[in-house]
């Protein structure tokens, strides 16, 4: 039994299922950190002292990392566009750029996060720490979740393309959706919890 | 090219950063640089630009959402903003 | 791995997957039930030992049998969470929705099939978490359904943890329930199934699928928040200068309480829309059945639905009015609350007036149709001097606000589900259930519900609060509306014995039934057109085309009293 327009587009919507899925996904994600970006709003402006950001997190690297995401979005969509052109060896290269681009953005978190405990700075020290930890931790969460489904379609999901091709670059793309989405609470968070 | 506006954007939100502007600006600004960086991921790389209305009607109703909790949030709860505290047009009950 | 466990337990076939949360929904009913049957006892004799069941506590929550007031807040917070979160809504939205939503539209099965079955194996997890917490030392979560801050953040004790953790796979589960539903009902729609040919009930489980993957998100992200404040001390919702049994709270402080509230109200607010639009579509379709004419006002009805899913958005400090938000701000909430009742009274007087004319046919289902009718009406009117400030502010946190809520789920909501367990008992099993016992059922289950909640509100109004471990034996001035609680008491135990007449129904019929064919009601929609039960994998014996509106009973000039929506059906 077959599940219509999973890989064929729906004449009347224009679109295929897993495409709609993802992005319905996307707008439950954009209110979970929407409702954590609130509450940064909210405490932010109700406390009566709040520390001077930039001067507790490093801001060179978390620009360093912000290129790197930006970076890595790119090559995502090389490896989509590799598949369209019907390049596997293409595809390969750009989705392993990807995910050694999320790698190097793990890595520098975790020197970021373990200078800030070196130092004696843990989310209960101020309302500040406590989201910058929460905000980026969740994000890092949602890094990794990314990585793994890419790493799972460089690796065994191949097979796919051998099966069928157009199925498997549809399910780059939507992946490519999600990353990108990763991107883009990233290039929020970046100036919400470094620069402002 | 997308790529590069993206890089051009952020080293100027990081330069603006250090321009110790006050703090509404500081704000507007950032966010401003923020939304045009994730509008240009959003509408090229995620291919928003040109989807169909069955995606972006329920994507607007999440943009309309969101603000309605921010603002609802800042409103009722906020004593301050940018250093304008906000004054009840009526007695408020906890007064 | 073994067919069985393939086909039964881990299996992406949306009809198997549906019972599964039916099963697993009305275990957890009862559970909930029996939680509030002890708490009626304690409301009724106040400090008495339990009879029979008391032993059972244990001395940590019941020494002697005697509630303690600890244990007491941990049934009032589990009977609603699990009532709410682990019943009603897995069963209206989970079962009903899983199970009829692809048959109406004539798909084979939902967009995601194993993205359905992780969804309930989630919905599991989180109520095996919400159970387990009654088993750590300190108990399960004691802090009412609605967790405030800062009580629930300082709760000692793991129960309130697991909670948030429970909670946390609940919310996943019905995100990707939800993302599944209208992924479904947008794509997977059979070849002339246009937007208007649509039954009712899937347009209210649409709006409902829509409610619960939007407003959810807000209390998981509150529920990180939590947890960050319990298990790594943080402080987003503790307050500067917070002193615990006269010693000041190590933290860091600045946190704002009423983050959290309105994190929660904003998810809780929907939330009740989502315990009520499946209800109500149940409540169409065998309206509409049973008169043998289609719907009143169907384009009205479904207009409306959309208002009431957008509105029930911006309403939601209408639960938070005397925390001092300001008349301003609580002026818009009420305003907005106001004009939500417009979209609600339109879809309860379209249900009625569909009556008028009708040919009716008082079978089980019907009837608790016909209940849900004026139950959920004095449910909503109760609800107006709550949604205006002024006269919300003798009226907040009273038992009033419980007799609301509990009018428009338990004689409401729970109703219209039972009207819908009778209703397409005989789709999923090819048997009917009996008409005696459902009878029995309804007549019993109608009467205690209103012996139960009616007195409610003359304590509310009295001034009673709620969540009182005795009661309420310090008012003074309301000792007279709590004798009430005896007859109350007693109507909870027969509303308990007549729910026996319902369970032995419904495992006898699955096997002892009267076999019937594939549409023992005569009626039109598509699921009635696939085989009882419906095909393993594929629901259809072929794809079904659709040639006309969903409710074509008695139609003028037709050759058949009912005209089924598929072409070339002819039942």
């Amino acid at each position: 039994m077959q599940i219509p327009y999973t890989t064929e587009v729906r004449p009347d919507t224009g679109l295929t299922n897993p495409k709609l899925g993802v992005w319905l996904f996307l707008a439950s994600e954009v209110m979970l950190f929407g409702s954590l970006f609130s509450s940064y709003a909210l405490l932010r402006t109700g406390a009566p002292s709040w520390p001077d950001q930039s001067s507790i997190v490093n801001v060179p690297l978390a620009t360093l990392n912000t290129i790197v995401l930006i970076a890595s979005s790119v090559t995502m969509v090389m490896a989509w566009a590799s598949l369209k052109g019907r390049s596997l060896p293409k595809f390969r290269l750009y989705m392993g750029l990807t995910l050694l681009c999320g790698a190097i953005f793990l890595v520098v978190k975790a020197i970021e996060y373990g200078d800030k405990f070196s130092h004696h700075l843990y989310p209960a020290t101020n309302n500040f720490l406590g989201l910058y930890f929460t905000m980026t931790g969740l994000h890092a969460i949602h890094v990794i979740a990314g990585m793994i489904v890419n790493a799972y379609f460089l690796g065994p999901g191949t097979k796919m393309w051998q099966s069928d091709p157009e199925r498997f670059t549809n399910r780059i793309e939507v992946a490519g959706i999600y990353w990108h989405f990763v991107d883009v609470v990233w290039i929020f968070l970046f100036p919400v919890l470094y620069l402002l | 090219m997308v790529f590069g506006t993206l890089l051009v954007l952020t080293l100027v939100t990081v330069g603006v950063s250090y321009l110790d502007l006050p703090e509404v600006e500081t704000v507007v600004v950032a966010l401003i640089i923020a939304t045009t960086k994730a509008s240009l991921v959003a509408m090229f790389f995620m291919h928003l630009k040109g989807e169909r209305p069955m995606v972006t009607w329920p994507l607007a109703l999440t943009a309309f959402l969101f603000v309605a909790l921010l603002g609802s949030l800042l409103m009722s709860e906020a004593d301050h903003l940018f250093g304008a505290r906000f004054q009840d047009s009526f007695h408020s009950i906890s007064n | 791995m073994p067919r069985l466990i393939r086909r039964y337990i881990f299996s992406t076939d949306h009809k198997v997957i549906g019972l599964q949360y039916g099963f697993t929904s009305l275990f957890f009913l009862l559970v909930g039930f029996a939680l509030v049957m002890l708490i009626r006892w304690q409301q009724a004799f106040p400090a008495q030992p339990i009879p029979l069941v008391g032993g059972w506590l244990g001395q940590a929550n019941a020494p002697g049998g005697v509630l303690l007031p600890e244990f007491y807040n941990q049934l009032g917070a589990m009977h609603g969470t699990i009532m709410v979160f682990l019943g009603v809504v897995p069963l209206a939205f989970g079962a009903f929705g899983n199970y009829v939503v692809p048959l109406q539209i004539g798909a084979p099965d939902m967009a995601f099939p194993r993205l359905n079955m992780t969804s309930y194996w989630l919905y599991l997890a989180g109520g095996l978490v919400m159970l387990a917490s009654f088993l750590v030392p300190g108990g399960a979560a004691n802090n009412g359904w609605t967790s405030y801050a800062p009580l629930s953040d300082l709760a000692p004790g793991h129960g309130q943890t697991l909670w948030l953790i429970g909670m946390a796979l609940l919310i996943n589960s019905s995100l990707l329930g939800a993302l599944n539903f209208i992924a479904t009902i947008v794509q997977l729609r059979a070849p002339g199934m246009t937007w208007f040919r649509l039954p009712f009930f899937v347009w209210s489980q649409l709006v409902t699928a829509f409610l619960l993957l939007l407003a959810f998100p807000p209390l998981e992200g509150a529920a990180v928040l939590q947890l960050m404040d319990r298990l790594a001390k943080t402080s987003f919702f503790l307050p500067s200068g917070l002193v615990i049994g006269g010693q000041p709270l190590q933290v860091a402080g600045s946190g704002n309480a009423l983050l959290w509230q309105h994190l929660f109200w904003f998810l809780g607010h929907p939330e009740v829309y989502v315990l009520i639009l499946p209800a109500m579509g149940i409540v169409a379709e065998v309206v509409t059945n049973n008169t043998r004419k289609p719907l009143w006002g169907y384009r009205l009805m479904v207009y409306s639905v959309f208002v009431l899913g957008f509105l029930s958005f911006i309403v939601w400090a209408h639960h938070m009015y005397l925390t001092g938000m300001g008349t301003t701000i609580g002026a818009f909430f009420q305003a907005t609350t106001m004009i939500i009742s417009i979209p609600s009274v339109i879809i309860l007087s379209s249900l009625i007036l569909s009556l008028y004319g009708g040919s009716i046919r008082f079978n089980t289902p019907m009837l608790f149709a016909l209940g849900f009718m004026p139950m959920f009406g004095l449910g909503g009117l109760t609800g107006l001097p709550l949604g205006l400030a002024a006269t919300d502010i003798p009226l907040h946190d009273t038992n009033y606000v419980v007799a609301h809520f509990h009018y428009l789920v338990a004689p409401g909501t729970i109703f219209a589900l039972f009207a819908g367990i009778y209703y397409w008992f005989p789709k999923i099993t090819g048997r009917m259930m009996n008409e005696t016992l459902g009878k029995i059922h309804f007549v019993g289950s109608i009467i205690c519900m209103n012996v139960i909640f009616m007195p409610m509100f003359v304590q509310g109004l009295a001034g009673v609060n709620r969540r009182l471990w005795d009661g309420g034996t310090l008012y003074t001035h309301a000792q007279g509306t709590l004798s009430l609680n005896v007859p109350m008491s007693y109507a909870a135990l027969a509303l308990a014995f007549f729910q026996i007449f319902f369970i032995v129904n419904l495992v006898w019929s699955i096997r002892g039934g009267r076999a019937v064919g594939a549409n023992p009601w005569e009626a039109t929609t598509l699921e009635w057109s696939a085989p009882s039960p419906p095909r393993e994998h594929g629901n259809f014996d072929r794809v079904p085309r659709v040639v006309r509106d969903p409710y074509e009973y008695s139609a003028p000039g037709a050759t058949a009293g009912f005209l089924p929506q598929a072409e070339g059906d002819a039942t």
